[in-house]
């Protein structure tokens, strides 16, 4: 710190310098401090507490303590129906709700060999792509804010609103839907919902480069994610990430694509490409401004535009499935009733959620209460690379990259 | 993980270690020795094809029934069951690992059931293993850090068993 502005980020602790007992001994000498963040902090996006070792102004480790929000929903899933716990999941990530009930019913229907009928599934995809964009939306606004900027959050929810409208229009809910059930979905559409979709779309559209010109480009927003939080394809593996926090370190994994058929048909027929970097190109990058020659994969620039095009490929998929689902005309099926009994057996699934793969597992012994529901999150194992990638930043930069990370308290203390 | 190749190789690699299997299930499983989850896993990770490279999710489930007369009913032994979820990013293919504890170790209440850790074999683990701990009660032996993560750390009991009670009392808060 001898040199103004000459700090390196991240690598202070590696420093060659440090290793001149000289430089340390006339240096100013500063004591290890641990400083409590949160429970209460606003950008940790929740209740979560870290607890920072540092030395002046840099992090030498990072403690997440969790389970503040924890209200037992497994525990809640073995005493209730398989259709009873839908209104559980809504609240593990209630940020995207209709895609934990996706989830969840995709897991029992999988145990029951159920299928649903076409329209039911054109139905859900639509529901479950506008869900992934008003999560983002979540997610981005609220980077903005961890970064000290105000306005990207509120042009966020003024379109995240339009969402929700359309959400409370399908099902009278605004967060917690239920909307998405085992065997297909509580109602249809009510007429005219398509048209609205489609005006919300066409708005929608170009309101895109404007988050880009406001955060993507942004000369600071830049300076302070680029080359920050650098997570290594090995080690996100390692640590089970996924979601946009795999593929932004250069994974090519979607589970839309990769998953298990009764997922991944769901999605049969739809054309999207997986946004990841693939020999140094986004898909269809040319449309989007450039990556910023500091950025490196896997840092949270990176996991940030990997959302930011998720939301234009989602925009695509739902412009999909309103052809698709207008030229059904079956009808859309009852779903199952809340009683319907489950085989006795075990399945396991795993969909793409805006935050990362979700895992439902149900056990049954052959009634309808299965005999143990779990919900493996992925905003747990997000969080549990955390003190890897605070290891040696400042403490300016833990916000930036718990904020990069896009964690919902709800789903990783369920 | 389809194949019974696959199994023939995980067989010579790790002989003895394969306990029981059923591969016509919805999700085809192989059960696992308690005793020889580690040198599998690290097998599994590092030396076989596909290698599973990433641990999704372990799950304790609590096989008893707590009201007796329906336990007379059941078929099966009151036991503890962990299921591994294995997720391989190269040959996107799962695998499901299961091993069978005690309730209790030498069937003494209280007493947590141990198998060892693959904190040193998948980094996630390490999270997980700690949640298990926390609601289900199973000790991970050579764990780096084993202690409670969502309850608080002075909670009593294990929640996800199946006879657990709730406290009736927890730091001046009604529990029932």
């Amino acid at each position: 710190m001898d040199e103004p502005g000459g700090i390196s980020r991240g690598s202070l602790l590696e420093d060659p310098r440090l290793d001149d007992q000289r430089i340390i001994e006339f240096d100013v000498r500063t004591d290890e401090m641990l400083v409590n963040m949160g429970p209460q902090h606003p950008s940790t996006h929740g209740v979560l507490r870290l607890v920072l070792r540092t030395d002046g102004e840099i992090v030498s480790e990072v403690e997440p303590h969790i389970g503040y929000l924890h209200r037992c929903a497994e525990k809640i899933g073995e005493n209730l129906t398989h259709r009873q716990w839908i209104p559980y999941t809504d609240r593990m990530d209630y940020l995207a709700a209709m895609n934990m009930n996706l989830g969840w019913a995709l897991a029992v229907e999988k145990l029951m060999r159920h299928r649903v009928s076409e329209r039911a599934r054109h139905l859900r995809v639509l529901i479950a792509e506008l869900g992934r964009i008003s999560s983002h939306l979540v997610g981005m606004g609220a980077y903005g804010l961890d970064l000290g900027t105000f306005s990207p959050f509120l042009y966020a929810f003024r379109e995240r609103e339009k969402i929700l409208d359309l959400f409370e229009e399908a099902c009278g809910a605004r967060l917690t839907y239920s909307y998405i059930t085992v065997g297909g979905l509580t109602a249809d559409l009510p007429p005219g919902w398509l048209l609205k979709c489609e005006q919300f779309l066409d708005q929608f559209e170009p309101v895109i480069q404007e988050y880009h010109a406001l955060l993507t480009t942004n000369a600071i927003f830049v300076k302070r994610t680029a080359g920050i939080g650098v997570l290594p394809r090995e080690m996100a593996i390692d640590y089970g990430c996924s979601g946009p926090v795999l593929r932004g370190s250069g994974v090519d994994q979607d589970m839309r694509r990769d998953g298990e058929s009764i997922y991944t048909a769901m999605y049969d027929g739809y054309a999207f490409e997986v946004a990841v970097m693939k020999n140094g190109h986004y898909p269809r990058d040319h449309a989007y401004p450039p990556v910023p020659s500091d950025a490196v994969l896997g840092d949270c620039w990176h996991r940030f535009f990997v959302r930011m095009l998720e939301v234009v490929q989602s925009m695509d998929l739902v412009r999909q499935a309103i052809d698709r689902y207008s030229a059904c005309k079956e009808p859309l099926g009852e779903p199952l009733k809340l009683t319907e009994k489950m085989p006795a057996g075990d399945a396991y699934l795993e969909t793409e959620c805006p935050k990362g793969q979700m895992g439902f597992y149900v056990v049954s012994d052959g009634t309808a209460i299965p005999w143990r529901a779990r919900a493996r999150s992925s905003s747990f194992s997000n969080l549990s690379v955390l003190s890897e990638l605070c290891r040696g930043c400042l403490i300016a930069d833990v916000p930036a990259i718990v904020g990069s990370l896009d964690i919902v308290m709800g789903e990783i203390d369920r | 993980m389809r194949g019974s190749s696959f199994l023939e190789s995980l067989e010579s690699a790790c002989p003895g270690a394969v306990v029981g299997k059923n591969l016509e299930a919805i999700d085809p499983w192989i059960e696992i020795a308690a005793d020889r989850v580690e040198p599998v896993c690290r097998w599994l990770k590092h030396a076989s094809v596909p290698a599973f490279d990433s641990l999704e999710c372990i799950t304790a489930v609590d096989w008893f029934e707590p009201d007796p007369k329906k336990a007379a009913k059941v078929s099966w032994q009151p036991h503890l069951e962990l299921v591994y979820h294995l997720w391989s990013t190269a040959a996107k293919a799962s695998l499901v690992l299961k091993v069978k504890l005690p309730r209790w170790r030498n069937d003494v209440a209280g007493e947590l059931p141990e198998v060892a850790s693959v904190a040193g074999v998948w980094r996630t683990a390490d999270w997980h293993e700690r949640e298990v701990y926390d609601l289900s009660g199973v000790h991970f032996a050579g764990h780096p850090d084993l202690r409670r993560i969502l309850c608080p750390e002075d909670w009593v009991g294990y929640p996800l068993r199946k006879d657990y009670e709730q406290p009736i009392e927890y730091h001046g808060i009604r529990g029932r």
